[in-house]
């Protein structure tokens, strides 16, 4: 007998397989579809390949254990991505809504789950359009030759640059001060930067457009957005090989470091990676999957969408590090240069004497004989690991590494289009899924006429984003997104998640989820699935969400910022932040996981106190034979048989 | 300390080679990265270049000071090495009198350019130290790129939604007139039988109960 919580009423929420079979055949004109199998497939791949596998995966992979990495990563895609990935995609092909559509009818009780897709959806959706619109700046900027971060800004007396970009580097400069104005704290706004605003508005405008009739706009749109980053991936990955020290870099990469295994972080990062590559617990693979025919084979879908996105992670990973080697290979030879120049300069020693091959042997004889020269020189010590290893996560990664590396290739602003293209599709294909999960559960819930067409909601809903989005065009912006990015993204997905698993597998019921497969696919899913359904991805998720929740609780909360004064510049500083972000952290993260068990508890609240009303006025109707007329509606108005 | 002083005095009256003294007084330290610049194409460091770079800075100081008959005789340099650097100092032209650091500098200032070219070199190869080069300030041209590709994507999008709103008019005026004309044909052929795969009969959903959802 499986464990399955009591659910009254269930059959009479969802549609029976005979009814499934009939709307199929009348082609019901009121739900959208699909026009072919391909473009469900392309968007949801543009849906789980977005930002997160060129700028996170990549680090993640160097920073434990290179190819070792990959060895937790396949196992937990295999354990917890794909399981998830495929409950999510049949329930909404089964249940034909949107996620609070489905979670309502798997039980009222469960609509908190929805809501909260709902709220993660819509605060990512911030914050991702934001990424977006800093790409769309940099692409503008990239049809003029030379790029503008190739060059510091000079001084007032035309003898030197501006200190800030002579201090950094001029792809910092330009990043941090010229792009951002970026502030010292996150408390420090002041004002707003109107570059970013106008980039704001071009991003959420073309969004909007994309997204404007649901799938049958963005359908079209997901052609480009999800086939034009392979295509370019490709150009780069030609192109990165042929660069001289590119095999370094992919090295670096795939060094395994067998012992990193034995660390607990590396097996809970690529979990949570796992997670949240693939877009689980938004709301938006439920949403499309919804659009599908009922007999659409989701198990199928499910391989080929875990498979493709981890071979994606690896060719972008890749791609990515064969650019960095080339970039830290370009920075050692500069500063091996400098080293052998002042050496030259301070010795007197004629120009070929020193060279890349014999500089070490030639250091420590000139070290040797005058130490108290060699010092005063003030010699920089040049180390390739390090260079390898600085700043290739997140926003540096795209914007000041590569930005950096593309500087020093022929051809540049040629690249710097392309690469910028490149994440623009991948930024925008995910966004077409968040707006998917914002804009249909706010349908399902009636909140708007219904006579308001999708046009009209979609569109309200990018101008209401746009406002809210101009808090991060203030100079504390970045600081504001970093936030966003680490809370809103985190733990609310993981609760969601935790508790989709358990809605549908003891609420909803193993058995019957296995008939629907069944009915839809022709074949019950086989052990592995419900192995995994029923014990090991939620216990998996449950133990990164208490190791998250606990690593987070004990240390203090810090974030870096950009500060001309501090000791440590160029460095970005750390400093904790102030004590009222925690009740934004709350909003952010809190929220949105605890508004399930709340919303269950406020309907359980509402139901008894509706019954507990309801049997009082019965008392009183039968009492009274029929009662005032006010009672009557009253007792209408509360779905009470009054005979 | 001071028997540097006494040394220095009793050259600067004696032959003119002693005037050039590295690090002090008006000389000024050059330096020559040739096959920095060059590679394979580098000249080698020879007597006649060393001519080559007098006669240029001669130009120079003629240049700066408008017409002073500055010769090559005026230009000292001393302790060279094989770095290719050496110090040099400047006289004025028939006299020992050296001509101060100030005005030596803005001599070669103003004609860095041509120094250079005499050279085949730049400003980083041929070093003056303490000289520091004028940087060319960046070229930026009158409308920004980026906002003209700003304005090409705004206008593409707007373009698209204009579209997307005037497409169902069209269509809807395009239904219309067909609809008209479909009118008149009926009238013409007259009862059309009804073929709408009425085997089953049209299963009318108003009738359903779709509001199954309970509310919350």
């Amino acid at each position: 007998m499986r464990l399955v919580l009591p659910n009254p009423g269930l059959d009479l929420r969802i549609p029976r397989h005979e009814d499934l079979e009939r709307m199929e055949k009348q082609e019901a004109a009121d739900r959208p579809k699909w026009d072919n199998k391909a473009q469900y497939i392309l968007t949801c791949v543009g849906f789980c390949i977005g930002l997160g596998n060129v700028w996170r995966f990549p680090y993640l992979c160097q920073s434990h254990g290179g190819g070792a990495f990959l060895i937790p990563y396949l196992i937990l895609l295999v354990l917890e991505g794909m399981p998830l990935l495929l409950l999510e995609i049949a329930i909404g092909q089964r249940l034909r809504k949107g996620s609070v559509g489905v979670w309502r009818a798997i039980s009222p009780y469960l609509t908190g789950v929805g809501i909260g897709s709902m709220l993660v959806s819509f605060m990512v959706a911030l914050y991702y359009n934001t990424l977006i619109a800093w790409i769309m700046w940099y692409f503008f900027n990239s049809f003029q030759d030379p790029l503008p971060w190739t060059n510091c800004p000079l001084n007032e007396n035309r003898t030197g640059f501006i200190p800030e970009c002579q201090q950094s580097s001029t792809v910092d400069y330009y990043f941090y001060r010229v792009t951002l104005n970026a502030s010292n704290s996150i408390a420090d706004s002041g004002g707003l930067q109107w570059p970013i605003i106008i980039c704001l508005l071009a991003a959420w405008t073309v969004v909007c457009i994309c997204c404007i009739r649901g799938i049958s706009t963005s359908g079209k749109a997901v052609y480009i957005t999800a086939i034009l980053p392979y295509i370019v991936l490709a150009i780069f990955l030609i192109r990165g090989l042929t660069l001289k020290g590119a095999l370094s870099g992919i090295k670096f990469l795939f060094t395994p470091d067998v012992e990193e295994l034995m660390n607990p972080t590396t097996w809970l990062d690529a979990g949570a990676q796992v997670f949240y590559a693939f877009g689980l617990a938004w709301g938006g693979l439920i949403s499309f999957s919804s659009y599908n025919p009922v007999h659409n084979n989701c198990v199928q879908d499910s391989v080929i969408l875990s498979v493709v996105t981890g071979l994606t992670s690896v060719y972008a990973a890749t791609v990515t590090y064969s650019i960095i080697g080339f970039r830290a290979t370009e920075k050692y030879d500069t500063c091996i240069n400098e080293n052998i120049r002042t050496l030259l300069n301070g010795f007197e020693l004629p120009e070929d004497s020193i060279t890349a091959s014999n500089y070490n042997a030639a250091l420590h004889h000139l070290n040797s004989s005058n130490p108290d020269t060699v010092f005063g020189l003030d010699i920089k010590t040049c180390d390739m690991q390090k260079l390898l290893s600085e700043g290739v996560e997140g926003t540096g990664l795209a914007f000041i590494v590569f930005t950096e590396a593309i500087t020093k290739m022929p051809g540049s602003p040629a690249w710097s289009v392309l690469f910028f293209i490149m994440l623009l599709c991948l930024g925008l294909s995910t966004l077409f899924g968040n707006i998917e999960g914002v804009v249909v559960p706010l349908k399902d819930f009636n909140l708007f006429p219904q006579k308001w067409p999708h046009e009209i909601l979609t569109g309200a809903t990018c101008f209401v984003s746009f406002i809210i989005c101009l808090l991060f065009a203030q100079p504390s912006g970045i600081y504001w997104l970093t936030l966003f990015d680490n809370f809103a993204g985190s733990v609310p997905l993981l609760t969601i998640g935790l508790f989709e698993m358990i809605a549908v597998v003891y609420i909803y019921g193993i058995d019957r989820f296995n008939e629907d497969i069944k009915f839809m696919v022709g074949r019950k899913p086989s052990i592995f699935w419900q192995i995994t359904w029923r014990f090991i991805s939620p216990l998996i998720v449950l133990v990164i969400l208490v190791f998250y929740l606990v690593t987070q609780a004990q240390k203090q909360l810090n974030y870096l910022v950009w500060d001309i004064n501090s000791e440590t510049f160029p460095a970005l500083t750390s400093i904790p932040y102030p004590s009222w972000i925690y009740a934004v952290i709350f909003l952010l993260a809190g929220v949105p996981s605890l508004v399930v068990p709340m919303y269950a508890l406020c309907r359980l609240i509402f139901v008894c106190y509706k019954k507990k009303i309801g049997r009082y006025f019965i008392s009183r109707h039968h009492e009274n034979n029929h009662g005032n007329a006010f009672e009557q509606t009253l007792l209408t108005h509360l779905n009470v048989n009054t005979h | 300390m001071l028997e540097k002083i006494l040394l220095l005095l009793s050259l600067s009256l004696s032959v003119a080679e002693g005037l050039c003294k590295p690090g002090v007084g008006e000389a000024y330290k050059v330096r020559f990265s040739i096959k920095t610049a060059l590679g394979d194409q580098a000249y080698p460091w020879n007597k006649n270049e060393m001519f080559l770079f007098r006669a240029a800075l001669a130009f120079a100081m003629r240049d700066f000071t408008n017409g002073e008959e500055f010769g090559v005789s005026d230009i000292h340099p001393c302790n060279e090495t094989q770095r290719v650097s050496f110090w040099f100092v400047v006289t004025r032209p028939k006299t020992m009198d050296l001509v101060d650091k100030g005005t030596v500098e803005m001599a070669i200032k103003k004609s860095r350019n041509r120094i250079n070219g005499a050279f085949l070199l730049t400003d980083k190869t041929l070093e003056f130290d303490g000289i520091y080069p004028t940087l060319a300030a960046p070229v930026s041209p009158d409308t920004p790129p980026w906002l003209i590709v700003f304005g090409v994507v705004m206008g593409a999008v707007s373009v698209g939604i204009i579209a997307l709103l005037v497409y169902p008019l069209v269509q809807r005026k395009l239904k219309k007139n067909m609809d008209a004309d479909d009118e008149d044909s009926d009238e013409e052929t007259g009862v059309k039988t009804a073929e709408n795969g009425a085997n089953d009969g049209i299963y009318n959903s108003t009738f359903s109960d779709d509001e199954r959802f309970t509310q919350m």
